[in-house]
């Protein structure tokens, strides 16, 4: 038993904690110190106090990763998110499977931004770092894991708890001592790059919105209403693109590996990231505004606020299990709700306080806005993504209000809407008309200033380029919607009036560029999204002409296709057929069929039957051992037209008793214009026994053909064998092996069946399997007179897998529109942070 | 009128339209009976069912058919009344389906029998799975 390292580890939490307060309260006394002297003194105490909590964080972390790595499974956290088999990068990326490793991963990016902080604005040092600190306070005290004595309530759950102490396990009782020899291991599922990055960036998102609201408070508290507009500025916009990054990462995740289907299932942990950044973006542009004009500055305020608040909410809505029924994926509930409710009602009351006190004294214009201005149009722009974020956070948090107005005794039965994907986008879709057309038009005012006859003038060349376009892509796209038809017109216009505005400004000034090079991205986004989902199809349809339950009416079965082994079928203009199960090499790249390997009692470890081929390449010799993955099966599926192979595709299937069973991720086939995208919906349960059927005995002689379920099958020839596995062979008995070569649709098998003379009476047959054929042959007789050899065979239904597959068109032009955006936030992010610094 | 002033008016009426759409669309938990009730009456909006599979006494799922082409499933759910409804699904058996404690079915009745259009279902911890292997 390693105590040291989990008392260390836990030690340093408490350290965290109390240095957090201890900041925060020096810090506090920095601030409303009169004399220089002591203002400086207590914010070196402050100062102290935060590198103190930094290094007690570093130190947390630290433990946690040591214990995962040297495999101390008598730590829960050890226990049930790693294993012994478990690579370097996944061992990382347990770290952050569970809630408290993600709060720590939360105060780790806020702690380093802290330090940022304090190196970077002296001036404001002091009531920033207040904020800062309360924050981390709050963190820190949702891994506590220390029970109030007065009050039997448990403050936080700890990462650093034995796992005697976390299970009631009966062995516990007989020995206290008892360390299991291997970890539960990361959900397989989970064992992917995007594992390893998608966390870290999404939380480095989350804490990026800490220095904008914190400079907002750091304002308001001081009176200083727009000073801190501008260091905010260059955080908003840096954690904009983070946090979009973090989100887009998470669709893309989803699409490629974990089988929800899309990109974007509106599932309530989604959408609860999904409004902040909304806001977050709106915030930027009144910012921007007030940057440029000195307008909107209230709205700077309330935005900057509502970011942080709606963070806060999102963790309580994710980690509190108060979606429960409704989301497929949330943390499980470690019982911190009460906390994470105090977490955002404190947060919430004191910045809303403030504004309220402050707000007769915030400055704002009078003047009314013109049409023609630019802050009209980055107002209304606001407005729409606000709104935008409204529509979603307002269903997403049916469960919420049920909770609540239960609080009453009111019994609520409201569920969110039944078809979420349907429901959102109805909506969604129409705020993204109003957004392109909004911002494309926005640009223009940017720029110049406006009246009526010049707008008419600029306008002109992009919305006649923009109606070319849109018609063009209308007749070969054939879109007949007219939602969609709208959708396509405002994004085609939104790129082209950006493009348009890019090709001014780059000649002035191609620093200056980033806001259009964004709404370039923004806009191929809408157009990517537009068909991928509205025009995504399902190409496996059940063309098998069964109706397979009257009852049900037509739409049942339709929309997998069930796939026999080596059996052809027509999909989406290819020829599919399903070839083999296969498993994934581990020291090489590439696959196995599990037909050419035999297992060793190492399950990491095969043993090849013949040479292996992958991808015409010989990667393994016949009889070599090596090592596999042993928790996925790949289904290998040829994609053929005309007789060409165009592409095998290896959708995945993980059988893990200990995870849940059965989880798919999908393989996809990515071409220019749409992705193919193919995942296995069920497969053949091999733990029963097959039922085999249609005996038939034939006699033969060598060389003899005869046919086994039509295929072409010949006696090559009998012999005697010296030794047969799994049976003692004595001084008088006698093996024969036959060998039968059965030509199948792709290349020829060989049946190696055993027939035994056992204490010179007893016969022993050992009957062989072809499993890619589903035939089972058996030596039954020889007959020495006839030099005849009689043959049994059997045969049952063939292997088969059911697959579900979806054209996803132009899904690329969603990709690349990301990378589009976030080039634009780069180059804004560097012209605004240098701003600053002048 | 101000131009902010209608900007406003049109804000507050999306709101509130919003809200109001919400309400509408929002589906409703509730017992067989209740979601019969409702499709009898010409009412086919789509309802959310929580209950739990129906198991024998040794703790084993029963009434699970598997389709004859594997592309489909039916179950036997037991909701909060206790009342037991054999739900059909679309889909092939959906991972973690046994394990469940609790399955929430969204969908409604079709010509007397109970069609699943989704199926959420809540697992036991898959991360902390309570049992030990002890050898």
């Amino acid at each position: 038993m390693h105590f040291f390292i989990g008392n260390f580890g836990h030690l340093f939490v408490i350290v965290s904690f109390v240095t957090s307060l201890v900041a925060a309260f020096a810090y506090w006394k920095s601030f409303h110190a009169t004399d220089e002297l002591k203002k400086e003194g207590w914010k070196k105490n402050g100062r102290a106090a935060f590198y103190l909590h930094g290094i007690a964080v570093l130190a947390i972390v630290f433990a946690l990763f040591y214990i995962i790595f040297n495999h101390y499974f008598e730590y829960h956290y050890a226990y049930s998110h790693s294993s012994l088999h478990l690579q370097g990068q996944y061992m990382v990326a347990c770290f952050w499977e569970s809630q408290e490793g993600s709060f720590l991963l939360w105060m780790f990016w806020q702690a380093v931004l802290g330090v940022i902080m304090i190196h970077t604005r002296q001036a404001w040092e002091a009531p920033v770092m207040i904020v800062f600190a309360l924050v981390q306070a709050f963190l820190a005290s949702m891994i506590l894991g220390v029970v109030l004595p007065a009050i039997d309530f448990k403050l936080g759950s700890s990462p650093f708890i034995l796992l005697r102490d976390a299970l009631s396990d009966p062995i516990f009782k007989v020995n206290p001592e008892f360390i299991p020899k291997d970890g539960h291991g990361l959900n397989p599922l989970l064992q992917n790059y995007w594992m390893v990055i998608h966390p870290p960036t999404l939380f480095l998102g989350f804490a990026l919105t800490l220095p904008p609201f914190a400079f907002c408070i750091a304002g308001l508290w001081q009176k200083k209403y727009s000073e801190w507009i501008k260091p905010a500025l260059p955080w908003a916009l840096v954690g904009g693109a983070i946090l979009g990054l973090g989100i887009l990462m998470g669709g893309y995740w989803a699409y490629e590996t974990l089988s929800f289907g899309g990109y974007w299932n509106w599932d309530p942990v989604e959408n609860a990231v999904y409004v902040p950044w909304l806001v977050l973006i709106a915030s930027i542009h009144v910012m921007l505004t007030y940057n440029n004009s000195g307008s909107a500055l209230k709205a700077s305020i309330i935005l900057n606020i509502a970011v942080f608040i709606l963070i806060l909410y999102s963790t309580f809505l994710t980690r509190s299990g108060i979606l429960g029924d409704a989301s497929v994926h949330s943390f499980t509930d470690l019982g911190l709700s009460g906390q994470l409710l105090i977490y955002l009602l404190f947060f919430t009351a004191i910045s809303l306080a403030l504004a309220f006190a402050r707000w007769k004294n915030i400055p704002s214009t009078q003047k009314e806005i013109s049409t023609y201005s630019r802050e009209f149009w980055v107002f209304l722009g606001a407005t729409v993504l606000c709104l935008m974020g409204f529509q979603v956070l307002l269903p997403t948090s049916i469960p919420v209000y049920n909770k609540f107005i239960g609080l009453f005794g009111v019994h609520s039965n409201l569920a969110p809407p039944a078809n979420q994907i349907e429901f959102y986008s109805k909506f969604q879709l129409w705020f993204g008309v109003a957004v392109a057309v909004i911002s494309g038009t926005g640009q223009f005012f940017w720029w110049k200033k406006m009246d009526k006859n010049k707008l008419k003038s600029e306008l002109l060349v992009p919305v006649l380029v923009s109606l070319v376009l849109f018609a063009l892509i209308i007749a070969i796209g054939k879109i007949s919607n007219p939602t969609y038809v709208v959708l396509t017109l405002a994004g085609v216009y939104l790129i082209v009036s950006n493009l348009n505005v890019l090709y001014t400004v780059v000649r002035v000034n191609p620093k200056i560029s980033g806001g259009a090079i964004a709404h370039i991205g923004v806009g191929m986004m809408l157009i990517g999204i537009l068909f991928s989902a509205g025009y995504s199809k399902i190409v496996s349809l059940n063309n098998s002409g069964l109706i397979l339950n009257k009852g049900m009416g037509t739409d049942f079965n339709r929309d997998n296709l069930l796939l026999f082994i080596n059996e052809p079928k027509t999909m989406a203009g290819y020829e599919i057929e399903y070839r083999s199960e296969n498993l994934e090499l581990r020291s090489k790249s590439g696959y196995v069929r599990k037909n050419d390997i035999v297992p060793t009692t190492d399950p990491y470890k095969v043993v090849a039957t013949k040479d292996i081929v992958y991808k015409g390449k010989k990667l393994y010799s016949s009889k070599d051992t090596f090592d596999i993955y042993p928790e996925n099966t790949y289904y290998e599926i040829e994609m053929r037209r005309n007789g060409k192979v165009e592409a095998t595709l290896y959708p995945r299937i993980q059988m893990n008793p200990g995870m849940g069973g059965f989880m798919a991720s999908p393989d996809i086939k990515r071409n220019l214009g749409q992705d193919i995208y193919t995942s296995v919906s069920a497969t053949m349960n091999r733990e029963d026994d097959p039922h085999w059927e249609k005996p038939e005995e034939f006699k033969v002689k060598i060389g003899q053909q005869f046919f086994v379920n039509d295929y072409v099958s010949v006696l090559e020839e009998v012999k005697r064998v010296d030794q047969v596995e799994g049976v003692e062979l004595t001084g008088e008995d006698v093996a024969v092996k036959a060998k039968i070569k059965i030509e199948g649709e792709h290349e020829p098998f060989y049946a190696e069946p055993i027939f035994l003379i056992v204490n010179k009476k007893e016969v022993g047959r050992i009957p062989a399997e072809i499993n890619d054929l589903g035939i089972r042959i058996a030596l039954l007789n020889i007959d020495p007179q006839t030099n005849e050899f009689t043959i049994g065979t059997a045969i049952r239904q063939k292997d088969w897998v059911v697959i579900k597959a979806v054209e996803k068109p132009l899904i690329n032009v969603l990709w690349i529109g990301t990378l589009v955006l976030m080039v634009g936030f780069g180059m804004a992010t560097v012209r605004r942070f240098k701003d600053f610094i002048n | 009128m101000k131009i902010s002033h209608i900007i406003a008016i049109v804000v507050i009426a999306a709101a509130i339209g919003i809200i109001i759409a919400t309400a509408g669309d929002a589906s409703t938990y509730v017992n067989f009976d209740q979601a019969y009730q409702m499709a009898s009456s010409g009412n086919s909006t789509q309802i959310h069912v929580v209950g739990e599979l129906k198991k024998d006494a040794a703790g084993h799922v029963v009434g699970l058919e598997p389709g004859a082409d594997k592309l489909s499933f039916s179950f036997v759910l037991v909701d909060d009344n206790k009342k037991e409804q054999t739900v059909y699904y679309n889909e092939p058996m959906p991972a973690d389906f046994l394990r469940s404690e609790k399955v929430v079915v969204i969908g409604g009745y079709q010509n007397d029998q109970f069609v699943a259009k989704k199926i959420l279902l809540k697992c036991p911890s898959k991360y902390q799975d309570q049992k030990l292997v002890t050898r």
